[in-house]
Formats: C-alpha cells, sequence, structure tokens
C-alpha cells in the first residue's frame, strides 16, 4: 500500500542529500554501528527497520550530528557536520525536524511554549504570530486550541506524539527524521500517525527518514526500506546493512532473517541467546586458564 | 578476572599472589585512568561553559527562572541555617572563654568565624545540596528523556541554554546569599550571647568591631565566588554525563553533592592559603586577636 505523494517529489535527483561513508560508530569498547555506507536523495521517504539495539536510533542522530562517527563521514548537502562550527552546524540543524521516540516535550513549558520553542530560537515574530503559528501546526497535527496551556505531562502519548510532531515541523524543515513514531501507541493512535506523516509529505516537499519497527508504518510511509542488523549478529565482513530496497521487495525477500523480522517470529532466538552466553562463558574460562 | 574463586590458577599457590597482584596495579591504573578522564571532562564542559558564557549571555526568560530557583528560594534554609550556627558557636564557644575570663571577646570570635569560613562554607553546602543535586536531577532527566538532544537538535546549544543561565545564577547570587547567613549568624550569636549567656553587649560589638576586619568579610564572600561556580559546574556536568534510568539519575544527584562538597572544602582550604599569604604581605602588621 505504497501510497500517493511520495515517489513525486524529487526522485530525478540522484545527488543524495544524506551520505554516510564508510561509517562506524562506538561507544567506548562498544561498537554499534560498523562500515556503514549510503545515500539518501532528496524528498525520498525511506525506513530503516531492525530488531532492538541493532543501531537504527544512533544511525538517525549521526545524521543530525547528535553522535559523531567514530570513523568515516556523515554528510549532509555535502558537508561533513562534524567539521563544522556551532554557528554553521546551527544553520544545518535546523533544516531538521526530529520526531523523538518519546517525544522529548521540555517538561517545564507548555505545549504553547514547547512548539513555539524553534520560532523563538530562530525567527523574528511577535508574540501573537508565534501563537498564530503554534495554533495552525497543532490544528494540522489534529489537536485542539486548549491544549496550548497544558504541561506534557497532563497529555496521552499520542497527544504528546503530535505534539512533539508540530514542534518538529513548525520552522517548516527539509528534512524530517522520526524515531520510532508509533512506539507505544494503540493501533488507532499508530494510524493516526502514520496518516500525519503522509499528510507532511503531500503538504511539504520533505525528505524523511522513519526508524520503526512496524511493519504497517513500513508499508504506508516508505518508498524504500532498509534492514539493519546488530552487529554481533554478522559476520565480522559482512554488511550491517542487509536490506535495502523498496516495500514490495521487503516483502518477497528470500534472506530468512528479514523474513524472519517481516513475519514477527522468534524463530531460533531464544535458543540462540542461551548458546551465547554458554558460549562467552566456555571463552571467559578459557582466558582466564 | 584473573583471580575470580573459580579460576584455576588459585590451585598453582606460586600463581596465586602473581594474579592478585596484577589485578590490584589493574585495578589500580583503572581507577586513575578514570579519574583523568573525570577531571579532563569537566575540564573541557568549564572550557565550555566560559566560551558561551562570553559570548553570548542567555536571554532573560532562561535567565530569570534560575536566579529565582537559586537565589529566592534558597534563602530560607541559608538564613535559618546561618542563625542556628551562630548560637551553635556562642553556645560552644563560652564555657571556653569563661574560663579565661574573655567572654566579652566571644562576638570577635563569632563573628570572625562566621564571615570568614562558617557562612560563606555553610551557604555553599547548603547550596549544593539544595540546587547542585537538583541541577543534575533535572538535566540528568533531560538526558534521559532526550530533552538535551531535542534542544539541540532544534539549534539551541544545550550549554548555552542550560548551564550557562545556572552558573550565573550560582555565581551571582552566592555571594548575597553568604551576606545573609553572615548576617543572620551575627544576628543568632549576638542574641544567644546577649539574651541567655548575659554578655554585656557594648563589649560584645566594641570586641567584634575591634577584631574583624572588612577583609575577612570579603575574603568571606570571595571565596562563595568559587564555591558557586564548583557546585553550578559539577551539578550540571554530572547531570549532562547521567546514565541512563531512575538509577542514573539518582546517582547523578548524589555524586553532585558529594563531589561539590569535596571541592568546596579543597577550595577553602587553597583560597585560605592564597588570601592569608596575601593578607600578611600587603598589611604584616594586621589585627590579631589574642
Amino acid at each position: 500500500m505504497v501510497t500517493t505523494a511520495k515517489n513525486t517529489t524529487a526522485k530525478n535527483n540522484d545527488t543524495p542529500l544524506i551520505e554516510m561513508r564508510a561509517m562506524h560508530v562506538s561507544f567506548g569498547p562498544q561498537q554499534v554501528l560498523r562500515n556503514i555506507t549510503l545515500k539518501i536523495p532528496s524528498g525520498q521517504t525511506l525506513a530503516i527497520i531492525g530488531e532492538s539495539g541493532c543501531g537504527k536510533t544512533v544511525l538517525l542522530k549521526t545524521i543530525i550530528a547528535l553522535v559523531s562517527p567514530t570513523k568515516g563521514q556523515a554528510l549532509f548537502d555535502g558537508q561533513n557536520l562534524a567539521e563544522l562550527n556551532e554557528q554553521q552546524l546551527t544553520q544545518q540543524r535546523i533544516r531538521f525536524g526530529f520526531l523523538f521516540q518519546g517525544g522529548a516535550l521540555f517538561d517545564s513549558m507548555t505545549v504553547l511554549q514547547n512548539v513555539a520553542f524553534p520560532l523563538r530560537q530562530h525567527r523574528r515574530m511577535s508574540a501573537q504570530e508565534t501563537r498564530d503559528a503554534v495554533l495552525e501546526r497543532l490544528a494540522e497535527v489534529g489537536l485542539p486550541d486548549d491544549v496550548l496551556t497544558k504541561k506534557p505531562a497532563e497529555l496521552s502519548g499520542g497527544m504528546r506524539k503530535r505534539v512533539a510532531l508540530a514542534r518538529a515541523l513548525v520552522i517548516d524543515p527539509e528534512v524530517m527524521l522520526y524515531d520510532e513514531p508509533t512506539t507505544g501507541l494503540d493501533p488507532i493512535m499508530s494510524d493516526v500517525i502514520n496518516q500525519l506523516i503522509l499528510r507532511t509529505q503531500r503538504r511539504h516537499p520533505v525528505t524523511s527518514i522513519v526508524v520503526t519497527h512496524d511493519m504497517r508504518t513500513t508499508a504506508e510511509v516508505a518508498d524504500r526500506v532498509m534492514m539493519l542488523y546488530p552487529i554481533g549478529e554478522v559476520a565480522p565482513d559482512e554488511n550491517q546493512i542487509i536490506f535495502d530496497g523498496t516495500p514490495q521487495q521487503l516483502k518477497n525477500s528470500s534472506d530468512p532473517r528479514v523474513e524472519q523480522f517481516v513475519l514477527g517470529r522468534a524463530g531460533d532466538r531464544l535458543g540462540a541467546a542461551v548458546e551465547r552466553t554458554a558460549h562467552k562463558s566456555r571463552q571467559s574460562e578459557e582466558r582466564s586458564e | 578476572m584473573a583471580s575470580s574463586p573459580d579460576n584455576p590458577a588459585f590451585a598453582r599457590p606460586l600463581w596465586r599472589p602473581l594474579a592478585l597482584l596484577s589485578d590490584w596495579i589493574a585495578d589500580l591504573g583503572a581507577m586513575a585512568i578514570s579519574w583523568v578522564t573525570a577531571v579532563g571532562a569537566l575540564s573541557l564542559f568549564t572550557y565550555q561553559t566560559g566560551t558561551w558564557l562570553f559570548s553570548h549571555l542567555p536571554r532573560r526568560d532562561t535567565l530569570m527562572p534560575s536566579f529565582y530557583q537559586i537565589g529566592v528560594l534558597s534563602l530560607p534554609v541559608v538564613a535559618l541555617t546561618g542563625t542556628f550556627i551562630g548560637m551553635v558557636l556562642a553556645v560552644q564557644s563560652y564555657a571556653q572563654f569563661r574560663g579565661l575570663g574573655l567572654e566579652t571577646r566571644l562576638g570577635a570570635v563569632i563573628n570572625m568565624t562566621l564571615v570568614r569560613e562558617l557562612g560563606p562554607v555553610l551557604a555553599a553546602t547548603m547550596l549544593a545540596g539544595r540546587v547542585g543535586s537538583a541541577m543534575a536531577a533535572e538535566l540528568g532527566t533531560m538526558r534521559v528523556t532526550e530533552q538535551i538532544d531535542a534542544l539541540a537538535s532544534m539549534g539551541a546549544n544545550p550549554i548555552q541554554y542550560l548551564v550557562v543561565p545556572r552558573v550565573l545564577g550560582c555565581v551571582l547570587l552566592i555571594p548575597m546569599l553568604t551576606v545573609m547567613a553572615d548576617f543572620m549568624g551575627v544576628v543568632g550569636g549576638y542574641f544567644y550571647s546577649s539574651m541567655i549567656l548575659g554578655i554585656d553587649s557594648h563589649h560584645y560589638w566594641e570586641n567584634s568591631a575591634r577584631y574583624v576586619e572588612n577583609f575577612d568579610l570579603l575574603s568571606g564572600i570571595f571565596k562563595s565566588i568559587f564555591f558557586g561556580a564548583a557546585i553550578a559546574l559539577i551539578g550540571c556536568h554530572r547531570g549532562f554525563t547521567c546514565d541512563s534510568g531512575a538509577e542514573g539519575v539518582g546517582r547523578a544527584a548524589t555524586t553532585a553533592f558529594v563531589y561539590s562538597f569535596v571541592v568546596i572544602l579543597i577550595l577553602d582550604l587553597l583560597l585560605n592559603i592564597g588570601l592569608n599569604a596575601m593578607y600578611d604581605t600587603f598589611w604584616p602588621e594586621g589585627v590579631k586577636l589574642v
């Protein structure tokens, strides 16, 4: 069910807006991403799927330089964000909108203050203009005016996600990054969020990257799907991106790992976990000797 | 670990001390590396905060809530602490001074101790407990819930937006809190000495004026500025480097207080050595208590 507005924007533009070149990311001794190379052209909606802990969110955060690559490069619009100074980085970051997994709304602020935050930081607008812009964005995500004065703690999970989406969209970003937009929501609210992502693509010409576990979201919003596999599960010389194609190709993939994820089967995971623990313990004993 | 009880190497008596020694050296090295890393990270954090502090002053709407939290809400607890410490000093010193027939000099002792030492250190300790831990917990929660990442993603520098107002609040307001602690301590000490112990007011104040100098008051206030900076920087740094989960936030708040308190004591010692040397250089014939 790949729908309408996507595929229509800048698909014929082959120059990648976002590019990763042989990128590695480690946190101390723990390596999360290894030798990631990918190109995302302007206007594309890419879904990054994969099991928990495989590094999807880390990959998303390297795009906006919230996480720096240990090796290799993360380029946006031809620029290596890690090499920019603070002012230049800010100029690039305001071209992005980021919907965080838990919303990441500032809990000391009201909804109005949250959604108005990027406007107050980067636009010179009167209080009335700011309020009008916030109300317009809230209406776009289907929230009434009376939420303006509420604090995030007073909102439901779905409402928080929608406020966070309104905040991410308020300065008309060129790139939208969604980190598990439907996680923790009921099926109806998940569909609401999927529809909002599609509506955003129709209203604003954006490049979107959606990190998700949700196969329905993948099928509905993406025109390209990439599957990332945990670094501990792939062979040392194997690419961590085990699938890169369209949602249709994903369904027809013959790779048993892709098939297992798409169909949501536990497979040998429980047995494999027990075996891994036993193997580590044997290795530890051998080292001690 | 090589020296774990399950290790077959334990079975060979010759290797056991060597294994233990090697573990001990490895642990010591790891501890040294972790301390150097922590000090380096805090130094970098301080440098970044200083850079933002002197290049972009925060907006009024981010500054005022910090000032209110740090200054206004700390006043009652600092004033109360000062009052009781003044009275406790009177209680503790009276017996000693009466034995020497010097009870009229109680005012000098209480007020000198308060303005030089206890006022600044206690105001800083209360601030570390009330504000430093709260900063670590608040910023730690923001780190765990990705609010700090959200700030950065929206083009707002988290150090400029979150740390600079708190550091400014502590540095600018701790001298005032110190003056408040000093004042309330002086009032408390006088109240107890005069009303309860029956010391003559005239001699009490006369001796105070004779022995307590402006330098004593100013040196206490000067020290407090360093204490305030340490509290804010340590509290914010612990919050920024907080581990995930409720346990991580709790640990950040606790360590913020413990580290701040230790640093306050170390700074107090070093600053006192420096200030005394300066006093002796400029006023070699300065007034001495006895």
